[in-house]
């Protein structure tokens, strides 16, 4: 909620500068955003609000063109900063970086041809290469399903996780998650493996737990993509013996069925959602129309999404 | 034995002729390991999950292994003609995750709009073969007609089907409506005499496949191309036709494949079947197919795509090697089998 009273305060000095000294406003800001291809759901939701953000923040600037690019590799993405540099002549960036290390120079060159640069998510492994930094809270995305499912299992019971694919994020993730079950020794972490954010992948490696154990209190689906597989073989396998399912990320078909109580496995999820990309272009578009910078650091907060909140996490026309 | 090993292909160079030559010159017994080498791969892979796990030697978890087999299975057998004909297929992921998309979003459609949910699923199933034949005619007609490369035509299309999956999805999933997808769940999920309707289906079409490999003058064709185009050129094949057929073959088994493959998660998303190209062709290069074409197996194919899937379905079941080195054992195994049939290139 802290971002959302900075951006409404930041919106406020916004308007009452733009009201009492218009002169100011007539450096124009040239905002570039570099971020992956929708390759699967949660890109396609960070599309989805990169555009929204280009749609509705134009609108209210008139000194403001934001030009949006999407690569499918890490190696594409680094053209298209160079291009978004030479060619585009932005002078801010918003970027999402498919992976730490190799954006890290290219990113940096944009920077000293003189762009003020926002990093998203995926930081950088050498962070004077950015002037802002606005990310979803990774641990609490492991911390919180570790608690609920603790709780609801009071303290007892049989744990399989399902992890993304091998990156720093991921392993913050499971650290967290690891860190909350340490204190709880009755309850067993039987495996956590990878499935790659992807529903296919899911359904096997479910199949596989299902085979192996013949008693799983709650799994941790860890993604909300991924929960779909996980659903789908337990309803092949006609086990009823798993109590809680824990996707991730807020999906807004997971969103719904909290909402709407559907599926008594699943009562809760955490939220990460692809709006944050929203919140950071537009943080960065109204601090560079003012010439001001933004805090360092800015931390989007992970919260527990249950039946009472779930409403506010919907947002039926994101692709995810 | 599979008949086709029976008549060697024709030589198509000097080199190829000395090699077929020493090999001929082999004891025999040797020859039959180097044919048996995907099959004794897989048997040893077998014992090692029985020992690593009780788990791994039940009914329930073959019968999972093999009907998670079945999509790329079915691929493979139709990757098995092209790969003989000494074309290749990239695209075939792509297009089943197209395929895939489609077939979701005629279904959603047509429930409601013919007010039969189940002719709107039995059209979803016929569409999904008639599009695989399509896309395979497409291919086909570009390779031949239009004389490019196969490999560049099917890595064009790879992007493009792809790019168009994730259009129409708008970077999310397609998901097939509750009610429909009720319906045609017991595609995927329902089982005849105890066995899961994808495995009985993989069969048929491996066994059709077979068929017209070894007892048709069309798979007889299909050797020959693979062998020596020009040769086969001269012998009065039509080349093209016999080609493009491959193609087609292929796509009508990708159509098959998704209509098994839509009614197990009932969605659709831009991941929907990434890589499976690489595991297919795996699948039928590990079998012992020679990647430049003139001789292979349906055996061998089948046997190396239900391998691939065993090496995963082992690696879930237990936790002795780190996840972080789960590629490496599938890289490691897939390199071990090819050695043990290197002798039949």
């Amino acid at each position: 909620m802290t971002t959302f009273t900075r951006r409404l305060a930041l919106t406020a000095v916004a308007a009452a500068a733009f009201a009492s000294l218009p002169a100011l406003a007539a450096e124009k800001v040239n905002l570039g955003v570099s971020i992956p291809a929708a390759t699967h759901s949660f890109m396609g939701g960070i599309n989805y609000w990169a555009n929204q953000a280009k749609k509705d923040l134009e609108k209210e600037h008139k000194d403001l063109k934001i030009t949006i690019k999407t690569a499918a590799n890490a190696p594409e993405q680094a053209n298209q900063l160079q291009d978004l540099s030479t060619v585009t002549k932005i002078n801010a960036l918003v970027v999402f970086p498919f992976e730490s290390a190799a954006l890290t120079k290219p990113v940096a060159q944009v920077k000293a041809k003189g762009a003020y640069v926002t990093v998203v998510d995926r930081g950088l492994t050498d962070t004077s290469a950015q002037d802002a930094y606005v990310a979803g809270d990774n641990t609490a995305f492991g911390r919180i399903p570790a608690e609920y499912i603790v709780k609801q299992l009071n303290g007892k019971g049989n744990v399989v996780a399902l992890r993304g694919i091998a990156t720093t994020l991921d392993n913050e993730r499971m650290d967290a998650f690891n860190a909350v079950l340490k204190n709880s020794p009755d309850i067993k972490l039987l495996d956590a493996k990878y499935a790659n954010w992807n529903r296919d992948d899911a359904f096997k490696v479910t199949q596989d737990y299902l085979t192996r154990f013949k008693n799983i209190d709650a799994i941790w689906a860890a993604d909300d993509d991924m929960a779909v597989g996980v659903l789908k073989a337990i309803e092949q396998a006609k086990r009823d013996d798993i109590k809680i399912i824990f996707g991730g990320a807020g999906a807004k078909g997971m969103v719904k069925t909290i909402m709407d109580g559907k599926d008594k496995r699943i009562t809760a999820d955490v939220s990460y959602s692809p709006k944050f990309i929203y919140d950071a272009i537009k943080l960065t578009a109204e601090a560079r129309l003012k010439g001001e910078k933004l805090p360092a650091t800015t931390i989007i907060p992970s919260v527990l999404i249950t039946k009472e909140n779930a409403k506010d996490f919907y947002h039926p026309n994101s692709p995810f | 034995m599979p008949p086709e090993q029976q008549t060697p292909p024709p030589p198509r160079t000097l080199e190829a002729a000395q090699q077929q030559h020493r090999s001929e010159a082999a004891p025999r017994w040797t020859e039959r390991l180097h044919g048996l080498g995907p099959v004794i791969g897989l048997v040893l892979l077998c014992i090692a999950g029985t020992l690593l796990n009780g788990d791994f030697a039940t009914l329930d978890n073959a019968m999972n292994v093999l009907t998670r087999t079945a999509f790329i299975g079915i691929i493979a057998v139709g990757m098995c003609f092209v790969i003989i004909s000494g074309g290749i297929d990239l695209s075939v992921g792509s297009m089943a995750a197209l395929i895939a998309g489609s077939v979701i979003m005629f279904i959603n459609w047509a429930g409601p709009a013919s007010g039969s949910p189940l002719l709107a699923v039995v059209m979803g199933a016929v569409l999904a073969v008639v599009l695989g034949a399509v896309f395979g005619l497409a291919h086909g007609l570009l390779i031949t007609k239009g004389r490019i490369e196969p490999f560049i035509v099917t890595l064009g299309t790879l992007g493009i089907f792809r790019a168009y999956l994730t259009y129409f999805a708008d970077g999310g999933a397609l998901t097939l409506d509750n009610e429909l997808s009720d319906l045609y769940a017991p595609v995927y999920y329902a089982s005849l005499a105890g066995i899961p309707v994808p495995v009985w289906v993989f069969v048929i079409v491996a066994i059709v496949g077979g068929l017209i490999l070894n007892r048709t003058a069309y798979g007889r064709y299909v050797q020959a191309i693979g062998s020596n185009e020009q040769v086969a050129r001269y012998a009065a094949v039509d080349v093209d036709r016999v080609k493009i057929l491959t193609y087609v073959l292929l796509g009508v088994c990708v159509g098959i494949a998704t209509l098994l493959y839509v009614p197990r998660l009932g969605s659709a998303s831009p991941t929907t079947g990434l890589l499976w190209e690489l595991e297919a062709i795996a699948a039928v290069i590990v079998g012992g197919t020679a990647l430049k074409g003139g001789a292979g197996s349906i055996t061998g194919t089948v046997v190396g795509a239900v391998l691939l899937s065993v090496i995963s379905n082992i690696l879930n079941l237990t936790s002795i090697i780190s996840v972080y080195l789960n590629a490496a054992v599938q890289g490691f195994v897939i390199i071990i089998v090819a050695f043990l049939q290197r002798g039949r290139r």
